[in-house]
């Protein structure tokens, strides 16, 4: 198998988890209500913690140790979707984002259960049983508020419409798209994609939001290769700020 | 003592969860196996609980400093997820630890777990389960919240995974 084949995918993966895991973590001491203050924080220790898994099989492949790569390139070396990046805004905006993602990202992770790639069929075995958490911390709150008060379901209504494009990005197929499927090691993103649709319509229908045709959208893409909004480079200086100044401490 | 892979587990019992003190790392299911070579170098497995719990490297030298307390030197401390941890893997003893500290041991399932089952964890104060789950997000990221209607207490589990 070709091995940058894999280092692609991996960095997909590990990048889209570090971004929104630090995106989740800036809603710590700013929840709505604490329960949702401890849900985003818990959400974004976990997706650190599974970045790190995937930096860590990008090693035993040869690159960097997981802080380096976590703390030193630019904007324009990120694998992220560009929907991970965008700010949190308000709650409605990063509860959309949470439930577009998770809901892709749980799909990612039981499919890859299966590759054909042990290393990552191992980590995401157990990855996904994390992330179902997630995906049921979204999937209530989206069914809970999109069908409660007037104001809940147009805020939720205006920032699914504004995510969709950006979430469409996520589905951006790898220059290796063929390769790993051919070789089992992933299902591609189209399976993906199909399957994620037919997760959120689910949820989505019992609730009075309206999903758009996603036919008629045109999807953020470019995040995969580098591609960013003006968002990721403040992130990420953000981010590597204690880093930059000592590489050596322990906090 | 003789290097056997018993012996090493039973000296690795005295290692217990920093945030759970009464429960030890093999009956949390996280130590998930020793091997001695034929040189005497002893290899101990270990896995997380979750990926991003904080706690793992702690513990991983919890488990180096203890084996050095024995005067077991030659030593090696592996952590991967070779074995995934998943919570079926707590012992019957470490159920009824987490149970004797207040928290609701995980539920076991078969093969594929449904999160339904979060809806009505039995209360370990008074058993019922009358209870409701109030957010799957805890102080910790193994435990989950929740309120029991019987004893009006609020109540924290060991989450199924």
């Amino acid at each position: 198998m070709n091995e940058l084949a894999i280092k692609d995918l991996l960095y997909k993966l590990a990048d889209d988890q570090l971004i929104l895991g630090h995106r989740n973590s800036e809603w710590t001491g700013f929840g709505p209500i604490l329960e949702e203050d401890i849900a985003f924080s818990s959400m974004a220790q976990d997706k650190i913690g599974h970045s790190l898994a995937f930096y860590t099989l990008l090693q035993e492949l040869g690159e960097a140790d997981p802080d380096t790569v976590a703390f030193t390139r630019n904007s324009n070396q990120f694998h992220n979707s560009q929907l991970v990046e965008l700010p949190n805004g308000e709650y409605d905006f990063s509860l959309i984002r949470h439930f577009l993602y998770d809901n892709a990202e749980i799909i990612r992770f039981e499919m890859l259960s299966q590759s054909s790639y042990e290393p990552i069929a191992k980590v995401a075995t157990k990855l996904k049983g994390e992330v179902k958490y997630h995906v049921l911390h979204a999937n209530t709150w989206i069914k809970k508020l999109g069908s409660s008060t007037e104001e809940a379901i147009l805020r939720l209504q205006t920032s699914l419409n504004e995510a969709l494009p950006y979430a469409l990005g996520m589905f951006e197929p790898s220059k290796y798209e063929q390769e790993l499927i051919e070789a089992a090691v992933y299902a591609g993103e189209e399976a993906v994609k199909a399957e994620w649709l037919k997760r959120i319509q689910a949820v989505i229908e019992k609730t009075d939001l309206k999903l758009t045709d996603l036919a008629t959208i045109e999807p953020k893409l470019g995040g995969r290769y580098g591609e960013h909004t003006e968002h990721l480079q403040p992130l990420l200086d953000e981010m590597a700020e204690v880093f930059k100044i000592d590489p050596t401490a322990e906090w | 003592m003789e290097l056997t892979k018993e012996n090493i587990l039973a000296l690795l019992e005295e290692v217990k969860d920093p945030e759970i003190p009464v429960l030890s790392l093999v009956d949390l299911g996280v130590i998930t196996g020793a091997e001695i070579s034929d040189q005497g170098h002893v290899t101990v497995n270990m896995t997380p609980t979750f990926a991003g719990c904080p706690a793992m490297d702690y513990m991983k030298k919890d488990v180096e400093r203890t084996l050095e307390k024995h005067g077991i030197t030659d030593h090696t401390v592996i952590m991967s997820f070779d074995k995934p941890w998943d919570s079926n893997k707590i012992s019957e003893k470490g159920r009824k630890h987490l149970k004797e500290f207040g928290l609701a041991p995980p539920p076991k399932y078969d093969l594929i777990l449904d999160l339904d089952i979060l809806e009505h964890v039995k209360c370990p104060y008074c058993d019922s389960e009358n209870t409701d789950m109030r957010t799957p997000f805890g102080p910790t990221l193994c435990r989950s919240m929740h309120y029991c209607n019987d004893c009006r207490q609020m109540f924290e589990q060991f989450k199924p995974l």
